[in-house]
């Protein structure tokens, strides 16, 4: 049988963000269909057996952000929607020592106070000052922003808004935000704490994913961001999907399906047919043509305009734009099927730490320093690890007794100075293999597989430009009014029928969801004017 | 002195907080980590291990021992094949319910009964001159609940039997050396087992178990946990969905079988020839229509949640634990239709969910309601709507 070759709505690529977008154009009665190029959804939210019985999470492993509104609007619980809660966090020291975060307020307030009693205190005034600027700047994250270069009056007035709203925030929320968004992470720990350790674990999120180092300017803003999320209410909290973030884009797939959509496997597109300055389909690599009245690309900015599209069928300033837009992968990973859960000496026999995240980064100084390797074009000699053991929390991912690691690595940059990833590629994961024998003595006689994903693995394997993890740099020119460039910041672009919703759009990545629920709103509206 | 169940050498060491509750005059701990959402979802993603040994337990057997049950279970007990278990409740003789428990049937004469509160008096001055002992043997046993998606295959692996055992079945079975009668049965709503164990057994039990068990992330959930997932599974709870008609010191505190959502096990009433106690009164509530309430779910509309403690410039609360309060509902005219007595967030179904029990006019699914919340000591009403029960009930709890 021939496949189908109409829709109203093709959706480009299967990641999260696609797989959001589709559902939502199939729930409101378009025949949506989503092409992804690889033989499974997710994009680099997967889930994948690498050694019998494992499950690996090949690229992103936790889950945070992702709007309540999905869960809700396509009803995932009937799916199988579970993030499963972390109740710990174990951040290792260099002295053998540790922080462990638990689930109890006052416990983890005497276990700050080991390390440094005015930081116990001054932790609950750091977590509240967060989640008040979390508060203060949701309704801007989750909103459509207006277009700053738009002279449209209606546009005019939501900006006058925003200004209004940041006016009417108490002075202190709105000084925390400016701060928080345009200094470093470390200016402002150094505020509120003392000891390495709580500094280290914290500047952390400020670096995740982004070539800034925790005393860069714009760390700040990486820090609020990934407190942005939330897990049933409690802000900033993560959670790991049953069955990894692959179990999460499953779920997605599958409310997608039952509302619609349509999903064909290994149908890489190779562009988007324009007519008339309008967009009417798609060619697939194999040169079938399917025809739709609506396209979106949930791939990046790069890929959206660039490379689907013939950059001479758009304004100059927005090839320009996009050409400037900074990639910069600068993260990897290193995973691991284990014989058993691995050792550390101050906790003999125990296991009950690694049930959330490892913050292997035990000071600024180490983390900063981890950068500085980077900064001169070569991946850190001591790196920052974000580890995570997600066996010891869901059974599905590795056989009983066994364990399965996935460890995040920073820095690894794209462009490495005077070598290449394919060269380097087990060279770093030796490296990484050594600091966690460091960690934990007697690590390497563990290990069963090891997987080393590189950021040119993953711009080969999944698609993402540079291999940067959010579709584009979190830097303040590049959020908000910017993502990805000013005046096509709000899904839209110069092709009539052709929009955005990946990552590169806002409010940006993280698994979130947002950009492709914003986009479907932005081309049902759209449709229905057209009417 | 608060008594210790035959597990407490165990569940002392493994509970890191210190909290207990009583139960029925028993230690049973609140949760054993610092979080109980933990040990919720051991149950909801792997398998959780709660200590039941505090249920009231009461060998009935004898010759007239069936005969004696049908006159006083409203659900028939003749039809609960040896083998098999029945969820049932008891009413008195206006048709009031005094409990709910589950009866296991060993053989043809010999049964045990479970239940939250003492019955030897009010069983034994039922027996007249029916061959039926009735002995309580709450102190005899203990009981482990295995309550998860992985209870099966790690079950299994102690008692291969537990591979087909079908939804409220039992069996007898050996766990090494050791005689257990194994039920599939709980109070999670999840696919669960029940393992009985003499006293003296109760230890190796519970060390064979989590010897096979830990590996897959199976640990100790305490009475929290288990309490979510009740809610979740639409499962009523005495003192807080309903109080015994024994105690009730008026028809406002009571409630009959078919106003807790109980009809079910009426089903059969017409083709049923047993005189129970109560039946005269059920059937004429079912005539003449007279029930005022009917036991229904209640969801809270996510967005009008989320909105009312937004206004009030807070973050809207998902707390996992559970309240047994009486939250009011009301009809659009703000009139109040009934209340809920359980009310939780879930994890699971990412909503605030409550057991209600409401007016017959109003129970229908679908229906909107008014639930009252108090937020910063203001009433506020949230939108919610009439749901059915359960509300969470994977495919594996009976498949």
């Amino acid at each position: 049988m021939a496949a189908r070759n109409k829709y109203d709505a093709i959706v480009i690529g299967g990641g999260h963000n696609g797989l959001v977008n589709g559902a939502y154009l199939a729930k409101a009665g378009l025949s949506t269909l989503i092409l992804e190029r690889r033989h499974l959804v997710g994009g680099a939210a997967i889930t994948e057996e690498l050694h019998p019985g494992f499950s690996f999470t090949t690229f992103s492993y936790a889950l945070s952000l992702l709007r309540p509104e999905i869960i809700h609007e396509l009803e995932l619980t009937k799916h199988g929607f579970m993030p499963l809660l972390m109740p710990t966090t174990f951040a290792p020291m260099e002295n053998g020592d540790y922080l462990m975060f638990g689930q109890d307020k006052n416990e983890n307030h005497h276990e700050i106070a080991r390390h440094s009693r005015r930081d116990a205190d001054a932790y609950d005034a750091f977590g509240h000052m967060m989640e008040q600027a979390v508060h203060g700047i949701r309704p801007l994250m989750d909103s459509i922003p207006p277009d700053i270069t738009s002279k449209d009056p209606e546009e005019r007035a939501r900006l006058a808004a925003i200004g209004s709203y940041l006016a009417d925030l108490p002075p202190k929320v709105l000084h925390s935000l400016v701060r928080l968004l345009t200094g470093s992470a470390a200016d402002i720990l150094e505020d509120y704490f003392e000891s390495d350790i709580l500094q280290g674990l914290l500047a952390s999120s400020g670096i995740i994913g982004t070539k800034v180092g925790p005393r860069s300017q714009g760390s700040g803003l990486v820090l609020l961001y990934h407190s942005f999320g939330e897990h049933d209410g409690a802000y900033g909290a993560w959670a790991f999907h049953k069955g990894g973030n692959g179990g999460f884009t499953q779920v997605l797939a599958s409310a997608a399906q039952a509302l619609g959509a349509e999903i064909r496997l290994e149908a890489p597109v190779d562009h988007v047919v324009t007519r008339n300055g309008k967009a009417t389909g798609v060619v697939l690599e194999d040169g079938s043509e399917i025809e739709a009245r609506t396209v979106v690309s949930a791939v990046d900015p790069r890929r959206t305009f660039l490379q689907l599209l013939d950059p001479r069928e758009l304004p100059a300033d927005l090839v320009e734009d996009i050409q400037r837009f900074r990639f910069q992968g600068t993260s990897a990973k290193v995973n691991f099927a284990l014989d058993a859960n691995p050792t550390y000496p101050a906790l003999p026999g125990r296991s009950d730490m690694y049930r959330g995240f490892i913050n292997i980064g035990p000071s600024l100084d180490y983390l900063e320093r981890a950068f500085d390797d980077a900064k001169y074009g070569w991946y850190s000699q001591r790196p920052y690890i974000d580890s995570c053991i997600q066996s010891n929390i869901d059974p599905d991912m590795a056989p009983p007794g066994k364990a399965v690691m996935s460890n995040f690595i920073q820095y690894a940059p794209y462009h490495l100075r005077e070598s290449d990833w394919d060269t380097e590629r087990e060279r770093l994961g030796d490296v990484v293999q050594a600091r966690l024998e460091e960690v934990f003595p007697g690590f390497g006689d563990l290990v069963l597989h090891r997987e080393v994903v590189t950021p040119l693995d993953i711009e080969r394997v999944v698609g993402l430009t540079e291999g940067n993890i959010f579709a584009g740099e979190f830097l303040a020119p590049q959020m908000f009014f910017f993502r990805p460039a000013p005046g096509w910041n709000q899904y839209r672009t110069p092709i009539d029928g052709y929009y955005q919703c990946g990552s590169g759009t806002h409010p940006g990545g993280c698994v979130m969801g947002a950009p492709g629920r914003f986009a479907s709103q932005q081309i049902l509206g759209d449709l229905a004017k057209r009417r | 002195m608060i008594r210790e169940t035959p597990f407490h050498p165990r569940t002392a060491v493994a509970n890191q907080t210190g909290l207990w509750s009583h139960w029925s005059g028993y230690l049973a701990a609140d949760r054993y980590q610092m979080s109980d959402k933990f040990e919720y979802f051991a149950i909801r993603n792997s398998a959780g291990v709660i200590d039941t040994s505090p249920l009231y337990k009461y060998r009935i057997h004898g010759a007239d021992a069936e005969r004696f049950l049908s006159g006083v279970l409203i659900r028939d007990i003749r039809k609960c094949r040896p083998g098999q278990a029945h969820y049932t409740a008891w009413c008195n003789h206006d048709g009031w319910v005094m409990e709910d428990g589950v009866i296991f049937r060993h053989t043809e004469d010999e049964f045990l009964l479970t239940a939250a509160e003492p019955n030897q008096a009010y069983l034994e001055d039922l027996r007249g001159p029916m061959r039926v002992i009735i002995e309580d043997v709450s102190d005899e046993y203990g009981a482990l609940a295995l309550q998860g998606p992985y209870a099966r295959e790690v079950l299994s692996k102690l008692a291969p039997e537990m591979e087909t055992i079908g939804y409220f079945h039992l069996t007898p079975a050996k766990i090494g050396r050791v005689p257990v009668t194994i039920s599939r049965t709980g109070y999670t709503g999840d696919l669960g087992y029940e393992i009985w164990v003499e006293r003296d057994d109760a230890l190796e039990i519970w060390d064979r178990l989590f010897e096979t068990a830990a590996p897959y992330g199976v640990i100790p959930a305490g009475q929290t946990a288990l309490l979510i997932t009740r809610i979740e599974a639409g499962l009523i709870l005495i003192d807080v969905d309903f109080y015994s008609a024994r105690y009730s010191w008026n028809d406002d505190q009571r409630a009959t079988p078919l106003e807790l959502n109980m009809g079910w096990m009426l089903r059969d009433l017409e083709s049923d020839d047993r005189a129970f106690i109560g039946r005269r009164a059920i059937e004429r509530e079912k005539a003449e229509g007279t029930s005022r309430w009917r036991t229904v779910g209640i969801m809270a509309d996510w967005e009008d949640w989320d909105r009312a403690y937004n206004a009030r410039g807070l973050v809207p609360p998902k707390d996992h634990t559970p309240e047994h309060g009486g939250m009011m509902i009301y009809d659009e005219k703000v009139r109040q239709i009934g209340w809920t007595p359980s009310f939780v967030y879930s994890p699971v179904l990412q909503h605030h969910i409550g057991i209600a029990r409401i007016r017959p006019d109003h129970a229908k699914v679908g229906t909107k309601v008014g639930l009252e919340v108090t937020i910063d000591h203001r009433y506020e009403m949230v939108g919610s709507v009439v749901t059915r029960l359960p509300f969470y009930n994977p495919p594996r709890k009976t498949a």
